[in-house]
């Protein structure tokens, strides 16, 4: 049996809209363990990205805690978390979020800017991150040169390129048209099966939620009652 | 340590990459804080100018006696009994011949008109004595002749010459009912005296009717003792009341009131120009974090820190300060530095001088353009470093 690798405990989170209380998440509990792919589906505004936001700490909770690893992540502060963000999470955002002044190989490798990785190895990371994704001919094409499918497996490269344990997907395939995004699902797939990457993907599509070990329902910021089985 | 300062270096060329993407609110920033350092430098260097001319003038060893209590030549006078007491006064050298080195001058306004206005302003006609020429220090005759004594006849200083009409040698010019042929022009280093008129101090006298009158005797004094020997017989002799000066001295003190009158001028000009030139860089700051908003916030989600982010837009700011002073500092040097002008000074009379862009002024005006920069950065790198990364990722 896996072990646990993230741990939610009756997280709540509120945001304050004016006057108005906004319950965006009501007592949270969850687990997922380590090489799991958890979908998360749920209605606009049911809490989906929030919750993955508090996953990957770019967020915290009012109340509750977020385990990750053993760590209480709700603990920490602004600089330690962006700490722990580069060496535990690897983001994938649906508008693939790439910076357009670098070409795809550059992008792969800002978060390696992040360690003491000398620039010999730095380039020897990207390589492998490119070619894992099958862009390994693409290295000096910049954003605008890329189809929306290359330019989210450029995405893909970057979230893997220092090897964070867990990936954090929203909506990856929001912005693709169906062939492209089985290409990028499958890449997903194959990142969590051969490569053991905890996966947690917010989609509106269940043909993208298809590929998850299993499925999470939120609505009005609670979880469903029994989490939907699809393997 | 390392870390972030890797990390800012990387978030700075990130930010300096995409400023071709930003070309208008980058240009107005460069431009604004461009024309603050152009201002800022141009009125520096007339003051530098101004005061470079005046305290190139006038030497240690001559002295200059004027009226007790007058602080200009204008408003001094000796009947010239009290000028031939100064001139055999004690301390006072003599020339080859046993003679004082002295000349009696008038110092006296008249009317020109200047070639770039063409309006008229005050020109100094200074009427010397045959000793006045080597009085005055690196006096040359560049052009024609000197004048004739006795006639109306005058020389230009090279400065008079080039910022008025009609004073070119061979030329004649009109002051009152006086006609007067200009026969050269004369230079003295760059000093005070290039922007004055020179005749004979008796033809002067004649010309407005001042009887035996002078206002300054000029004396070359064998050195400081020579000039405070000077000063002691004058100071003891009943018949006159009168101050003893250092040529340079006087100069000098003439060129700081002028000077500072530019300064105090000019320099509000340039700190009201600096605060728009804070809300040029704020604004361009704010457009530049604005249209990279999910870019940054793309940056710390992969685990950048608000400090590099921070530093890394304040260093934009700078950059962009730094810039723009760089085009104010050339425009200045390229536009100004030489150029010609003439300013009343403390004499009544026009003096030209060169606007002179130092070295010096240049990296004041690079450092005032790098202050623009850092304070126009702050709050635009507070906002980058603190904006809320959950709501910036979902920006299109």
């Amino acid at each position: 049996m896996a072990r646990e690798l993230i741990r939610l405990a009756d997280v709540s989170k509120n945001y304050r809209k004016g006057r108005e209380l906004v319950r965006v998440l009501d007592g949270i509990s969850l687990a997922i363990e380590e090489g799991d792919f958890v979908g998360l589906m749920g209605p606009s505004g049911s809490g989906k990205t929030t919750l993955l936001n508090l996953l990957g700490g770019l967020d915290k909770p009012t109340k509750g805690d977020v385990e990750v690893d053993g760590r209480n992540i709700s603990r920490l502060s602004t600089g330690a978390l962006a700490k722990w963000r580069a060496s535990n999470i690897g983001f994938i955002f649906q508008f693939y979020n790439l910076l357009p002044v670098l070409t795809a190989a550059r992008n792969v490798g800002l978060p390696l800017l992040l360690t003491s990785l000398s620039a010999s190895q730095r380039r020897k990371h990207v390589n492998t991150a490119l070619q894992l994704v099958g862009l390994a001919d693409r290295a000096k094409h910049y954003p605008r040169e890329l189809s929306g499918g290359q330019e989210q497996r450029v995405a893909i490269a970057r979230a893997i390129v220092s090897d964070p344990p867990i990936l954090l997907c929203d909506e990856p395939t929001g912005d693709l048209d169906r062939a492209t995004a089985d290409e990028i699902m499958s890449l997903l797939q194959r990142l969590n099966r051969d490569y053991g990457k905890t996966i947690v993907m917010v989609t509106h599509d269940p043909r993208a939620a298809s590929f998850a070990h299993r499925v999470l329902h939120l609505d009005k910021g609670e979880l469903g009652a029994a989490p939907e089985e699809i393997h | 340590m390392f870390g972030w300062l890797t990390q800012t270096a990387a978030l700075a060329a990130l930010n300096l990459r995409s400023l071709p993407r930003r070309p208008g609110t980058a240009a107005v920033a460069m431009s604004g804080i461009a024309a603050l350092t152009g201002v800022f430098a141009g009125v520096l260097s007339m003051a530098s100018g101004f005061e470079k001319t005046m305290e190139g003038t006038g030497r240690e060893d001559v002295a200059m006696v004027l009226r007790s209590g007058s602080t200009a030549e204008l408003n001094s006078s000796f009947n010239g009994e009290q000028a031939d007491v100064i001139r055999y006064a004690p301390g006072i050298a003599r020339d080859a011949e046993g003679e004082p080195e002295v000349s009696a001058e008038l110092f006296w306004i008249v009317n020109a008109v200047g070639k770039s206005s063409g309006t008229e302003a005050n020109v100094a006609l200074r009427g010397i004595q045959p000793t006045g020429y080597s009085l005055r220090k690196d006096y040359r005759l560049a052009e024609g002749r000197e004048f004739t004594p006795g006639r109306f006849e005058l020389i230009a200083g090279r400065g008079a010459r080039n910022q008025f009409v009609g004073l070119e040698p061979g030329q004649t010019i009109r002051f009152g009912k006086t006609e007067w042929l200009v026969t050269g022009t004369f230079e003295t280093g760059g000093s005070v005296f290039e922007s004055e008129l020179w005749c004979d101090v008796n033809v002067l006298q004649s010309a407005y009717q001042l009887g035996n009158g002078f206002q300054v005797v000029r004396a070359r004094v064998e050195d400081a003792d020579g000039r405070l020997q000077l000063e002691e017989a004058l100071g003891d002799d009943q018949r006159l009341s009168v101050d003893v000066w250092s040529e340079k001295q006087f100069y000098s003190d003439q060129a700081e009131d002028t000077a500072a009158l530019i300064t105090n001028i000019g320099l509000p000009v340039s700190v009201l120009m600096g605060i728009g030139a804070v809300f040029a860089a704020l604004n361009a700051m704010y457009a530049s974090i604005a249209a990279r908003a999910r870019e940054l916030a793309t940056l710390r989600a992969v685990g950048f820190g608000s400090f590099p982010t921070a530093l890394a837009t304040l260093l934009e700011s700078v950059v962009l300060a730094f810039l723009g002073g760089v085009l104010g500092c050339a425009i200045a040097w390229f536009a100004l530095n030489g150029f010609q002008a003439s300013t009343l000074a403390a004499s009544f009379s026009q003096v030209v001088f060169n606007f002179a862009v130092t070295p010096d002024l240049l990296g004041r005006g690079i450092v005032a353009a790098l202050i623009v920069g850092l304070v126009g950065g702050i709050f635009p790198a507070v906002r980058a470093a603190t904006a809320q990364v959950t709501s910036a990722l979902r920006e299109l």
